[in-house]
């Protein structure tokens, strides 16, 4: 199973892949746009300002499931002895901190009509940060640090430490008085939105998924280039 | 209409720099990447040219290698 890993051989689907999803990505987005600025309801409570949901919501589950399968990736990379795991996994993290930064401005402007604050302290919004910080330092690390056995060795340790942050983040809601309100979309249990608001979640969702699919692909795409042209150094 | 889509009853203002944000964020990201990518195949472009004959053709039998020169507008 490993080798359909080989960066050979998704090399050409990485080369070609990107225009397809882009023109996807576009007609999804605008879909995506129109139905959650024009044709989905007001809250009755929130009023208009519940739209900001369609772009905070879908950046923050993205930012938490790819901080997963990062970590995921870098366990098994380290484990396996397996690079390029490492590589699928340093060309995911860019897109997962910019939707982690996504979450946490336009959850801060979501605040300032519901809260009457730009910021605070709530174990949700801080443990969103966190996780910020350790996107941050991932790709920091990935940057500093030259030998590569070191920089396998030291991401791992940053995504095991960052991954203790996600179950915390995910229910903090649940297991504090917080702010922020509790998960409104529950996989295994019936869930308290509206079809009509439900539909452009996911529909956002699909978008920000192959958005981050696009900058995934292209990045990957880069990181094989690079080892091709240390190849050629070498010839 | 256009006046309701815009002002949404005073929230306009949060709802609109939300998804400005976003879609700004989205566009640098995207430049970003490309950039880099960009840079990288020059820079590949720019190796492979000072190759020599028989390394060039060694070079070229990599299927990865003909990818990347056959989707470059460089050569």
């Amino acid at each position: 199973m490993f080798k359909f890993f080989e960066p050979n051989k998704i090399f050409s689907i990485t080369s070609r892949a990107p225009k397809y999803v882009i023109i996807l990505f576009i007609v999804v987005l605008t879909i995506g746009l129109i139905e959650s600025l024009i044709l989905s309801p007001e809250d009755y409570k929130q009023s208009h300002s519940v739209r900001i949901m369609y772009v905070h919501v879908p950046a923050a589950w993205i930012s938490l499931g790819i901080f997963s399968g990062i970590t995921l990736l870098s366990i098994l990379g380290y484990i396996f002895k397996i690079k390029n795991f490492f590589l699928i996994s340093k060309s995911l993290a860019p897109s997962g901190f910019i939707f982690n930064l996504i979450a946490l401005v336009t959850g801060s402007i979501w605040g300032k009509p519901t809260w009457g604050t730009w910021w605070a302290w709530d174990a949700r919004i801080t443990s969103m940060l966190i996780l910020a910080l350790f996107y941050f330092l991932y790709l920091l690390a990935w940057r500093i640090y030259d030998n590569k056995d070191q920089v396998y060795k030291i991401t791992s340790i940053i995504t095991i430490l960052g991954i203790i942050n996600v179950p915390i983040t995910k229910y903090s809601v649940d297991w504090w008085n917080t702010l922020h309100q509790p998960a409104s979309i529950n996989i295994l249990s019936k869930s308290s939105i509206h079809s009509s608001m439900l539909f452009p979640l996911l529909i956002m969702t699909a978008a920000f998924a192959l958005f981050s699919l696009l900058i995934f692909l292209m990045k990957y795409n880069t990181e094989l280039i690079k080892i091709k042209n240390k190849g050629l150094d070498r010839l | 209409m256009t006046n309701e889509l815009l002002l949404m009853d005073g929230y306009g203002i949060y709802v609109w720099s939300a998804f400005i944000f976003t879609l700004l964020s989205f566009l640098s990201l995207y430049v970003i990447v490309k950039i880099q990518h960009t840079k990288e195949k020059k820079k590949f472009i720019a190796k492979f040219g000072t190759l020599n004959l028989e390394k060039a053709s060694f070079a070229k039998s990599q299927s990865a290698i003909k990818e990347i020169l056959s989707n470059s507008s460089y050569i």
